[in-house]
């Protein structure tokens, strides 16, 4: 964990209500996987964000205005600057990949995954990726995937773009090991209609951040791990659903 | 004796500044930060005689200058607490720690205490009255100045530690609690813990925390700690540690004017992990500003 002061350099939307933001700034120690958290004035708590892509001194992160706080961030112009707590989490194992893994996500579960698909492509693997949203309108970072190199098939849960249904409607027939981050639900029917191994991105509402307050503390096989400091990644043969 | 320590039962702390219990955990995650020997000392997760994973999530909600959590008492057991937190706290806290016991019986406090007692990286022994006893109807112990005398002459029988009983604020006189557990042989008091709140989401209609209510705490309660810390200082001759929404300097030297002999830090630990050896740092220039020589002279200095 390491506390760093952070500059906008750019903060662009990308739909009607997901943004991205690129901040300039110590990167030293983010992994894929991992999320931030941001220190807004006027809000008490920090909101962590997940890490969309680290290159250089550059940070990305693609979020969703849900409250407050988000909505805050996007009003933001470059030349602001933020206090970020960086290197939370324990974020996606790549060493577990093999050679054609399946990356799955499902709304603004989809920017963990550029990190990871960009890192995957430059090992060489050949990356399938499948992105679920609910309509045409709510459709992002397709191209960016695409651009990677990754097999790109787009979902959405009212056929208006893409395949009709969900991301596990979509699933290729062979894969190594999957990668997934989503809404709690899809993470479920993501758990029963995958044939391998695999790993989950969590989401729960914080205090810290960094393991101090026991707020979002969840079941698994083993006992019990913070979703952010042992999580948020955890893997498929640990979760315990309705814990 | 430098100008910011303090005698907290007979132990000098290099300051008063204590991180709060449940907002530090062991320590180690602040350990990764900063050489957490700056603080005073530390109040550490709250034990209880059993492990216990606590409530269900969401467990927090963010307010207005503040935040409610309900994390409800997750810990490993006081067992492992001694086996396993505790060796590994000694290799980055050299100082006495202060231990927190929470119970949900009067013999589980004694319980855990007695363990605690024999264990000499623990300092003092603070012992929360906050959690429902579920031999009496679910009422928290700190409601009743009857039970929490009870908590505090049984906890006394089983050690020779200093005990500091920390106290609800959601009860109506909290002078009468207070004084009980001086009688019944507490070495200190702290206060306040946090104060039950509530939020509701106006989009799913539902409360946001899954255990409906929690304690809240941030800067938004200090003037209700500033007030319970002058009522309890000026009715108690037992050492009075303050804490609620502290997140500055000047917060800490409002306390120990009110009353306070040390401090405890909070939610702010949450929000900066840095707080307090900010704090800490921050005194000294704080104290030049309005003339304070030494830390220890204000205490309860306000009338």
């Amino acid at each position: 964990m390491k506390q760093t002061i952070f500059t906008i350099t750019e903060n662009t939307s990308l739909t009607a209500t997901v943004y991205r933001m690129v901040l300039v700034g110590d990167t030293a120690g983010i992994t894929t996987g991992q999320f931030v958290n941001i220190l807004l004035e006027g809000q008490f708590l920090r909101r962590p964000i997940s890490v969309c892509d680290c290159q250089g001194d550059a940070l990305t992160l693609v979020y969703k205005v849900v409250g407050k706080g988000t909505r805050q961030m996007s009003e933001m112009v470059p030349g602001q600057t933020l206090d970020v707590l960086t290197g939370l989490g324990n974020g996606y194992d790549l060493t577990k990949a093999g050679d054609v893994p399946l990356l799955l996500g499902g709304g603004v579960g989809v920017p963990p995954l550029y990190m990871l698909a960009r890192l995957l492509r430059s090992q060489g693997k050949a990356v399938s990726v499948v992105l679920g949203f609910n309509t045409q309108d709510e459709v992002f970072y397709e191209d960016e995937f695409k651009a990677l190199g990754c097999t790109v098939t787009v979902t959405t849960a009212d056929g208006s773009y893409g395949v009709k249904g969900f991301v596990t409607d979509a699933l290729p027939e062979a894969y190594s090991y999957f990668y997934t981050c989503g809404p709690e639900p899809m993470l479920k029917a993501v758990y029963k209609a995958t044939a391998t191994s695999g790993q989950f991105s969590f989401e729960e509402r914080m205090g810290c951040g960094f393991g101090a307050c026991m707020g979002c503390s969840c079941k698994v096989i083993t006992g019990y791990k913070r979703i952010c400091k042992e999580g948020p990644v955890l893997t498929k043969e640990e979760i315990l659903w309705d814990a | 004796m430098g100008r910011l320590s303090v005698n907290l039962c007979g132990i000098e702390l290099d300051n008063p500044i204590i991180p709060a219990s449940g907002t530090f955990g062991f320590g180690y995650e602040f350990a990764e930060l900063y050489d957490i020997n700056e603080l005073g000392t530390f109040s550490f997760k709250g034990t209880t005689k059993g492990p216990r994973f606590g409530n269900p999530t969401p467990r927090i909600a963010e307010c207005t200058a503040g935040m409610i959590n309900a994390v409800g008492l997750q810990n490993p057991g006081v067992d492992k607490v001694i086996a396993e937190e505790l060796p590994k706290l000694k290799k980055c806290f050299h100082k006495p720690v202060m231990a927190n016991v929470s119970g949900f019986a009067i013999e589980d406090y004694a319980y855990t205490c007695e363990r605690l007692d024999k264990e000499e990286q623990v300092g003092w022994l603070e012992v929360n009255v906050s959690c429902p006893n579920v031999h009496g109807g679910g009422m928290s112990f700190g409601t009743s100045p009857e039970a929490a005398a009870q908590v505090t002459a049984a906890v006394k029988k089983v050690t020779t530690k200093p005990v500091i009983i920390k106290l609800s604020p959601n009860v109506t006189d909290i002078v009468s609690i207070a004084k009980a557990c001086e009688d019944a042989g507490a070495d200190g008091i702290s206060l306040i813990n946090t104060m039950l709140g509530m939020r509701i989401d106006l989009r799913t209609k539902k409360p946001v925390i899954a255990n409906k209510m929690g304690g809240f705490s941030g800067p938004a309660i200090f003037p209700v700690a500033v007030r319970m810390v002058y009522q309890v200082a000026n009715a108690v001759n037992i050492p009075v540690i303050g804490m609620g929404g502290v997140s500055t300097a000047e917060d800490v030297m409002e306390l120990m004017l009110a009353g306070a002999t040390a401090v405890e830090v909070g939610a702010a630990n949450l929000v900066n992990p840095y707080a307090s050896r900010d704090i800490i740092r921050a005194l000294p220039e704080a104290m030049d500003k309005y003339g304070i020589e030494n830390l220890s002279d204000i205490i309860g200095q306000a009338k």
